[in-house]
């Protein structure tokens, strides 16, 4: 068992390791030099162009620790990634990228957390009723459209939503955490504001990611039909209910979130980017804010932060299958 | 004293009936190749009706609604949104064909090379896999458009950003297929009739793996068109050109919504629906295609 866990914890290092490897590496081959980047932007803007750029450029590079050797610069990032140091901004200059990512975090998480719940449950419920033998027949065709929505990108469905629900019906708004003008505050008004605000990015979530969960386990469904354990559960005259929920759902829970989390990369993917369509001030608006302004260590500190803790996450299930399916027991 | 009857002649069938009537079976397979043929249709003949010239800014009068002269509108920057859909359109389907076939080729080597060779080349291309697949490949390909010069990114730039890390699907695909074909007596065969390890790889294993490199090809062009997309939409695209994603952003940051102009992002939606939509069919029908285990139980 403790066995197990050291290997599965040193393979999650091993990953931590060569996603940090890459994004430290890849900009350096690169010949973007992000100071230089950012004068240059700067003087764009306001007309001013100091004579020794180069200097400025110089003493920005010793101040960051640019001008040391590679590997030692290596070694003091490897460092910084441990103790999730990312750096400081270099456009909202005294931030840091940390700073940053804890304000805009909670507004992703909640808008992950609330569109994946939704989807798992009526994913799941609206393909264990595909193959369920007793459900009518309109019940069981109502998956379909949702397994048509697979292939769309959530982006797109997020445009669709937007140009019909909030540009053509007026039921919602274009964009935005709360209404212009509003202030947030503890009170019922201001919450009703702010979920007016989150259904249309959890919508375009969820309509596009119901689909997968659908066919997995209505493919699931339709193998443990054929089951032994089934059968005598109906010969002996078993509930459809108690069939449905105990023989038949608990069964295909296993596969159901391993599939999460393979499927979480895409789904956080997704997210950033809904957000961004939907001017949310979440993680997702802070990294295309951070393109824009050709802000690099907000880039690289946001990849980073996300590809580790989906890896972290990845290796908790993991640790969780012996309680969903009490059969594995880690040995 | 029987009556004997006109001498049975081979029925002459072409590949193309026998090819659409199965098109009929597998409808997904065939609705998407539709939808597909209609898209190329558009942007090949479409390079005649309008002026490539009229999908870059400044070309014809902006923020124009639909109408006869312009069927889908202009935009704030003065793109004819016909125009710029016929070279937009062109300009994806080069990303997912060169990008796709990249990293199909990529990964049918590696997957060969792995699968067939065995040892410690096969651990170590498996265990790279292994850590690279749960990295979010997306957000690498951001990185790495990120650090690159806006000014010289293009769109072959953009197919080889994508490429870069989206090998590892088909390499795992093609290596399990070539493990089990590896221990099929036709090989066993060839190779004590001592057939080369070259002429078995490309005469014996090869023609039988073609479906699942024609599966993994359109999954991958699928993947490319996807990630392409995706990093247009956060404003990594080479922003000149009227790539569908990269009008969407535009759309977005000049608020196109707010300010009334609807046309402008739901066009380069719509047909990034058709192309995402009509491959996703297509990748369905070639898996039921090359793996008849799962045809629908109905």
């Amino acid at each position: 068992m403790i066995s197990l866990i050291l290997r599965r914890l040193g393979f999650l290092m091993l990953i931590i390791w060569s996603a940090s490897t890459i994004i430290f590496f890849i900009p350096r081959l690169s010949s973007v030099n992000p100071v230089r980047e950012r004068f240059a932007e700067l003087s764009r803007l306001t007309g001013y162009a100091p004579d020794d750029l180069e200097k400025i450029v110089q003493s920005f590079n010793k101040q960051f620790g640019l001008d040391l050797p590679l590997w030692q610069q290596y070694i003091d990032y490897l460092g910084n990634v441990i103790t999730l140091d990312f750096g400081y901004s270099l456009n909202r200059y005294p931030t840091t990228v940390v700073e940053l990512i804890a304000q805009s975090l909670p507004w992703t998480i909640g808008l992950i957390l609330f569109a994946t719940i939704l989807s798992f449950i009526i994913g799941n419920l609206l393909g264990a009723v595909a193959a369920w033998p007793r459900a009518p027949r309109w019940l069981r065709n109502t998956a379909l459209p949702f397994v048509l929505l697979m292939g769309v990108p959530p982006v797109l469905v997020g445009v669709l939503l937007l140009f019909f629900v909030g540009f053509q019906l007026k039921f919602l708004p274009l964009g935005g955490a709360y209404s212009i003008g509003l202030l947030p505050e503890m009170s019922w008004s201001f919450a009703l504001d702010l979920l007016r605000h989150q259904i249309l990015p959890a919508l375009s979530l969820v309509l596009g990611s119901i689909g997968g969960w659908v066919l997995t386990m209505r493919g699931m469904g339709i193998t443990i039909q054929g089951e032994d354990y089934v059968n005598f559960a109906e010969h002996k005259g078993l509930s459809g209910h108690r069939i449905f929920f105990d023989y038949y759902l608990r069964n295909a829970m296993l596969p159901q979130v391993t599939a999460f989390g393979l499927a979480l990369g895409t789904v956080v993917t997704s997210a950033i980017i809904v957000e961004g369509l939907f001017a949310l001030p979440g993680v997702g608006t802070v990294l295309i804010n951070a393109i824009r302004a050709n802000d690099f260590p907000v880039i690289y500190g946001i990849v980073l932060f996300i590809t580790i803790s989906i890896a972290v996450i990845m290796t908790l299930l993991e640790f969780l299958y012996p309680l969903l399916d009490p059969r594995i027991n880690n040995e | 004293m029987t009556i004997s009857t006109a001498p049975h002649k081979p029925q002459k069938t072409g590949w193309l009936f026998p090819f659409l009537r199965y098109l009929g079976r597998n409808k997904s397979l065939g609705i998407g190749l539709v939808i597909l043929l209609i898209l190329v249709a558009f942007t090949l003949f479409g390079q005649f009706f309008v002026d490539p010239k009229d999908a870059y800014p400044l070309s014809v009068p902006s923020k124009r609604p639909p109408s006869w002269e312009y069927p889908f509108g202009t935009d704030f920057y003065g793109r004819d949104l016909m125009a710029a859909m016929v070279v937009g359109m062109w300009q994806t389907a080069f990303i997912g064909v060169v990008a796709g076939g990249i990293g199909t080729f990529i990964g049918v080597v590696l997957g060969f090379v792995s699968a067939y060779f065995g040892g410690w080349v096969d651990a170590s291309i498996r265990t790279v896999c292994q850590i690279l697949t749960p990295i979010p490949v997306m957000l690498i390909q951001v990185v790495v458009a990120g650090s690159l010069d806006k000014r010289s990114v293009t769109i072959f730039t953009m197919a080889l950003i994508v490429v870069m890390l989206a090998w590892m699907g088909p390499t795992l695909v093609i290596r399990s297929q070539v493990l089990t074909m590896k221990e099929r007596q036709f090989v066993s065969v060839a190779k004590l009739s001592g057939v080369s390890d070259m002429g078995i790889i490309f005469k014996e294993i090869l023609p039988n793996l073609l479906p699942f490199v024609a599966a993994a090809f359109v999954g991958q062009i699928f993947l490319a068109v996807f990630a392409a997309f995706y990093l247009a939409v956060l404003g990594l695209g080479p922003l000149r050109e009227p790539l569908l994603g990269n009008i969407i952003w535009l759309a977005q940051s000049q608020g196109a919504f707010f300010n009334g102009w609807w046309w402008w992002p739901i066009i380069p939606s719509l047909g990034m629906i058709l192309i995402l939509g009509s491959l996703a069919l297509i990748n369905m029908g070639l898996d039921e295609l090359s793996n008849p285990r799962i045809r629908r139980s109905e």
